[in-house]
């Protein structure tokens, strides 16, 4: 049974890989996109706990 | 307000231009476009040049194959006019009769097709084997193969 | 400071999107589950083309997709060139890698499928060569929108070219009416309904239903990503005139 799923009645060699490729695109889409709202956020809380201080010191 | 406006208008006016020429470009390089003739095409206006490619269903009952196993024989029809061809080769899996295929090659002073490539051609439905039989069984079917 | 004033609706899109993000999410998550355990375990295989069907599980709704993604960008170029909205060229630019990725995904897998159906890897005809041109223009808009300093004229630029490119999207999708292809017609959206089996009919529209959630979800963290972007470019121009 799981034999002939994965061998895709001979065509496997064109199946899985359709697939792995959206995966892996739509994988590595999804998890630049986050990683870069990550920085961003990560980026702007350091500036702005940065700026209050700097007002002190030069008013 | 009014600026938007003038903007808005000024968009749709380029866009329908825009529109206009890529029409009219695409239509004067209609013939360009065609990835195939069809046998009635090729009976018209004579070849498009000397290899190019036709189009259209493998004849029922047309196929044959040589004593030597690889060369293979059949018509391709659009049920209007009918072109014989030769190829030798591999097929594609589904390369079958009633099934739509694109040839490429030359056709020679007899009106004999020279296939270089073979391509088969699907349409547009998709239903399991069991409907597919249930559908011919009862006579509803529509598909290539009952013409 | 004028710079947040301007963008007053970017701030009420970081509230709404921050709820609309998950949902979205979960959504895609969910539909492109059952999506593909209906299209690889219970759907069945095609009587002409046998189990190859099964690439049109992601190679249809990514193409799908591709046409959709272009549309976006066309109408929020639009909005943004006659409505002057800052938003709406940043969703652009955030749709358009997006859209170039499930371009990229139906033209791979549309070459695995045609390979072993067709008999070819690739051919030239209408429809083919159409959607590479909107790969192409895809890629266009994205190193046109980076390549100027200024991003109002980049993107100004970059909306024009968006809304230019997007003639070829009723080409790509009636090119197969049109012309000749080797490309089969459509058989989803046709006037006397799908021609399509039911049991391929659900897995498809699941499948096309998850990759719609997951843009929005996608487009989402980007749009956030280059609001937060901007307002930390603001807020570094701050502190180098403090200094």
């Amino acid at each position: 049974m799981t034999d002939g799923f994965f061998a895709m009645g001979g065509y496997a060699a064109y199946v899985w890989p359709a697939f792995g490729v959206t995966a892996v695109v739509l994988a590595a889409l999804l998890l630049t996109s986050r990683r870069r709202l990550k920085a961003s956020e990560a980026l702007l809380r350091d500036l702005e706990s940065a700026r209050p201080r700097r007002r002190e010191v030069n008013p | 307000m009014k600026r938007k406006h003038r903007r808005f208008l000024a968009l749709l006016g380029s866009m329908t231009l825009l529109g206009l020429a890529a029409a009219l470009i695409l239509g004067a390089f209609e013939d360009n476009l065609l990835f195939f003739y069809t046998p009635t095409q090729l009976a018209e206006k004579g070849p498009p040049g000397a290899r190019f490619r036709l189009g259209g269903l493998v004849e029922e009952g047309s196929v044959a194959k040589d004593a030597n196993g690889l060369t293979v024989r059949f018509r391709v029809t659009d049920l209007t006019n009918v072109v014989p061809v030769v190829y030798t080769g591999v097929l594609p899996d589904l390369f079958r009769e009633g099934q739509g295929v694109v040839v490429e090659g030359e056709i020679d002073g007899a009106g004999l097709f020279a296939a270089a490539a073979v391509l088969a051609k699907h349409d547009e439905n998709y239903m399991p084997k069991d409907v597919a039989e249930a559908l011919k069984a009862s006579g509803e079917w529509r598909g290539e193969e009952a013409e | 400071m004028s710079w947040w004033h301007r963008l007053a609706s970017p701030t009420r899109f970081m509230s709404y999107s921050a709820w609309v993000l998950p949902i979205a999410g979960w959504l895609a998550a969910g539909c492109i589950g059952v999506g593909l355990a209906l299209g690889l375990f219970a759907s069945p295989a095609d009587y002409q083309q046998g189990e190859t069907v099964r690439i049109m599980y992601v190679h249809v709704p990514a193409a799908w997709m591709a046409l959709f993604c272009y549309s976006a960008m066309a109408a929020s170029s639009a909005g943004y060139l006659i409505w002057k909205q800052p938003l709406a060229e940043l969703a652009t630019r955030a749709t358009a890698p997006v859209g170039a990725c499930f371009t990229a995904i139906a033209l791979v897998s549309g070459s695995l499928w045609g390979q072993p159906m067709w008999g070819t890897w690739w051919v030239w005809d209408a429809r083919l060569t159409s959607a590479l041109v909107l790969f192409f223009l895809y890629l266009g808009y994205m190193a046109l929108a980076e390549a100027f300093d200024d991003p109002t004229r980049g993107g100004k630029a970059a909306s024009i070219l968006a809304l230019v490119g997007f003639v070829n999207v009723p080409i790509v999708k009636f090119s197969v009416d049109w012309w000749n292809t080797l490309h089969q017609p459509a058989s989803v959206v046709k006037l006397d309904g799908p021609a399509i089996d039911p049991a391929m009919l659900v897995p498809l529209l699941l499948m096309a239903a998850g990759f719609t959630f997951y843009a929005v979800a996608v487009v989402i963290l980007r749009l956030r990503a280059m609001v937060l972007e901007r307002k930390i470019q603001a807020l570094q121009r701050q502190l180098a005139e403090a200094r």
